[in-house]
């Protein structure tokens, strides 16, 4: 991307349009899971279970991948593994020229987001549609996801409705949003009939009986994997959990937290491919375990918590830097919070160190989390390796750190300052420009609490203060 | 649990500074509940700008400084700030996780921790107030994100003030949202800190209050200097001045 974060934040913040469209629709979301989250007793308990399953699960990984594969293995399902994202696409075009596809139809999936997969077969032309209905409205628009569970929620009706009758000279009403995303709804409809090859993401994999668990509400992921005759599934390999006793707990708080529901509308369970005698399911199912990092991640003990995330998107939901810039201003796949805790450690902090400067530690996203990672703290971390190395952090900010720190570890010199600042009061009109934009300096007191302190000890005992 | 009759008072480099009479109310306020109040002169800053930026070197060894002078005796140690009972509580244990000789008072330090509001809600003499105020005064509540996450203290903060008496208290709309202040990203964000302050500033504005109050000082000047700025008057207060006003053991100047 060849705009800043900085200058991406700006251009953001001054869109009123997409500043609207995403308040009233984190609003929605933050509603709805608190309707379904703030009065629920157990809640606390709900997380705590999902907590310990996820940090299990991080402390077994190797274990329980080779188990999954085996599992796999033995159901019928192909396993690959894949290093990186060209590896993943290679590997996932080598499966369509193997069926001789050229229509792919896809579920909603954020690995393959990552790994740039509908751009990498559209260039060897492989045509990858995409289904759900968000995911669809975003490729139609030539645009990425803004958010990793509303891919198009930057866009009101009238939007989507513009770009049906622009993209597919269909004229839907923006008032009758049932009828408009019909409009979108028919012309996949027929894809799926004639697609080759359904492409999907993973939500859960069990390892004990190889089963892979897809949560969606729209369909098309059981589409996806029933229809064309061959699936392949696409899991970061962080997805993985010991057996599908786990699944209750953390499907319940994937659901919660993302969209406010109890349970999905459709909850997918694929162990294997069509068996002899069955009427329907794809001939061939094949697993892609992405890597793409994170079996670095996984080795750093201080970040390896990153992994433990199920993708709920509710960081970003209550995140208050994300509901005013919404997803594309983070200029990476994955937004808000979470993401800015992934990206640096997927691209490198180097580049990517300015995303971690755009939190104000609050604390709403580790609140929210439904696994209890500690976002603020990987925040915080990777704040530190960034002024460790250098990256993002100036010189006149080193030295007034440093000189912070003369001061505040020396009482003497401390005490002093602060008289100093009692007698230069008129000083406070020199703080940095940043903050001076929209406020004004605060005047230092004529007398601080330490003097005043220091003399009411005086009178109240006669003694000077130690 | 036997009741102390003994605290310490961490002030913050904030209320040091800006608001000194914040802190002498706090103070005033702990005296009325029958503490003894003690204000180690050497103290500083909590270290949690530093912590926060990045500068967790600089911010360990203000906290072993801040650790050094809290652990000796056992009592309670009160801070009127939520975000810097925060870091005091939650972040100190960590930072010197690796301080061979800071290590355990840190542990201790941060179990003794308090936030004021929270230490006097239910030690407060209640019964000395007036049973109806003169006046009314209409408080539009701040709950910082530290009193409601971290500290968990804000429903302590509602109740105290749901008891004073001509006090009526309301909260903003997205009260659970960040004010924009988050120390350097105040600096470092400028954008996003701007758009946040103001959509804090304008919520509480929404409710015509008389006053803006908080318990946590970093808010407190935030949406204090921006509506300064904006409007050429700060209408905010600190929590502990509030509620000593109520008591009448407020410092007026």
């Amino acid at each position: 991307m060849s705009t800043s974060f900085a200058q991406r934040i700006r251009l953001a913040l001054a869109d009123t349009q997409l500043r609207e469209n995403f308040r009233g629709a984190m609003q929605f979301l933050r509603t709805k899971r608190a309707s379904v989250v703030a009065h629920d007793t157990t809640w606390e308990q709900l997380r705590k279970e999902g907590e310990q399953i996820r940090e299990q699960v991080l402390a077994e990984l190797p274990d329980l991948l080779e188990q999954l594969e085996a599992s796999c293995q033995r159901n019928g399902i192909e396993v690959h593994w894949a290093e990186d994202a060209n590896s993943a696409n290679q590997l996932i075009l080598g499966i369509a020229q193997q069926h001789n596809a050229r229509h792919c139809v896809k579920g909603k999936s954020m690995a393959t987001e990552e790994i740039g997969l509908n751009d990498y077969l559209a260039r060897h032309a492989v045509e990858s549609l995409e289904t759900d209905m968000g995911e669809y409205i975003v490729q139609l628009a030539n645009e990425t996801p803004s958010h990793i569970i509303m891919p198009a929620i930057h866009k009101d009706k009238t939007q989507i409705s513009n770009l049906f009758a622009e993209q597919l000279d269909e004229h839907g009403d923006p008032e009758d949003v049932d009828r408009l995303i019909g409009i979108g709804r028919r012309v996949l409809r027929d894809k799926f009939k004639r697609a080759d090859i359904g492409i999907s993401g993973v939500n859960f994999a069990a390892a004990d009986s190889g089963t892979l668990c897809l949560v969606e509400n729209e369909g098309n992921g059981r589409m996806c994997t029933t229809i064309p005759p061959v699936h392949i599934a696409v899991m970061g390999l962080e997805k993985v959990i010991p057996s599908l006793h786990a699944l209750p707990t953390l499907q319940s708080l994937l659901t919660r937290s993302a969209t406010g529901q109890t349970m999905t509308t459709y909850l997918n369970l694929i162990s294997r491919p069509r068996q002899p005698g069955e009427k329907d399911g794809p001939h061939a199912v094949h697993l892609v375990l992405l890597d793409n990092g994170r079996s670095r991640i996984h080795q750093d003990t201080d970040m390896q918590r990153t992994l433990a995330c199920i993708r709920c998107g509710a960081c970003m939901n209550h995140c208050p830097v994300y509901t005013r810039i919404g997803g594309h201003a983070y200029g990476s796949t994955y937004p808000g919070p979470i993401g800015q805790v992934i990206t640096p450690q997927l691209e490198g902090l180097e580049t990517q160190a300015p995303l971690v400067s755009a939190c104000s530690l609050n604390g709403a996203c580790g609140e929210a989390c439904p696994v209890n990672i500690p976002l603020p703290n990987l925040i915080r971390r990777l704040r530190e390796r960034s002024q460790q190395k250098g990256f993002h952090t100036s010189r006149k900010e080193r030295i007034l750190w440093a000189l912070w720190h003369q001061i505040n570890t020396r009482p003497r010199i401390y005490t002093f300052c602060l008289f100093i600042a009692s007698r230069l009061r008129w000083l406070a009109g020199v703080g940095p420009a940043a903050w001076r934009r929209t406020r004004v300096f605060p005047r230092p007191a004529r007398r601080s609490l330490h003097a005043r302190m220091a003399s009411r000890t005086v009178s109240k005992t006669g003694e000077r203060a130690p | 649990m036997k009741t102390p009759s003994h605290v310490y008072v961490f002030g913050t480099c904030l209320i040091d500074m800006y608001y000194p009479r914040a802190g002498l109310d706090a103070v005033a306020l702990l005296e009325l509940c029958g503490m003894e109040v003690s204000y180690p002169q050497a103290q500083t800053c909590c270290g949690q700008a530093a912590y926060n930026a990045g500068f967790s070197d600089y911010a360990a060894e203000v906290a072993a400084h801040t650790v050094s002078l809290f652990h000796e005796e056992n009592w309670p140690i009160v801070v009127p700030s939520a975000s810097c009972a925060g870091m005091i509580k939650h972040h100190y244990p960590r930072l010197l996780a690796n301080n061979p000789q800071w290590k355990d008072a840190a542990e201790r330090v941060a179990e003794r921790c308090v936030e004021l509001i929270d230490f006097i809600a239910e030690r407060l003499p209640y019964e000395r107030l007036p049973a109806e105020a003169g006046t009314s005064s209409r408080v539009a509540l701040h709950t910082s994100c530290a009193a409601q996450r971290e500290m968990a203290v804000a429903p302590r903060w509602i109740d105290v003030l749901a008891r004073l008496p001509g006090i009526d208290v309301c909260q903003p709309a997205n009260a659970q949202e960040c004010c924009g202040f988050g120390g350097t990203f105040a600096v470092k964000s400028p954008d996003l800190s701007q758009v946040m302050t103001e959509d804090k500033c304008q919520a509480l504005l929404d409710l015509e209050p008389d006053c803006i109050a908080s318990g946590d000082c970093g808010c407190l000047m935030n949406i204090g200097t921006h509506l300064a700025y904006e409007h050429g008057a700060d209408p905010c207060i600190h929590l502990a001045s509030l509620i000593a006003k109520a008591f009448g053991v407020h410092h007026e100047h």
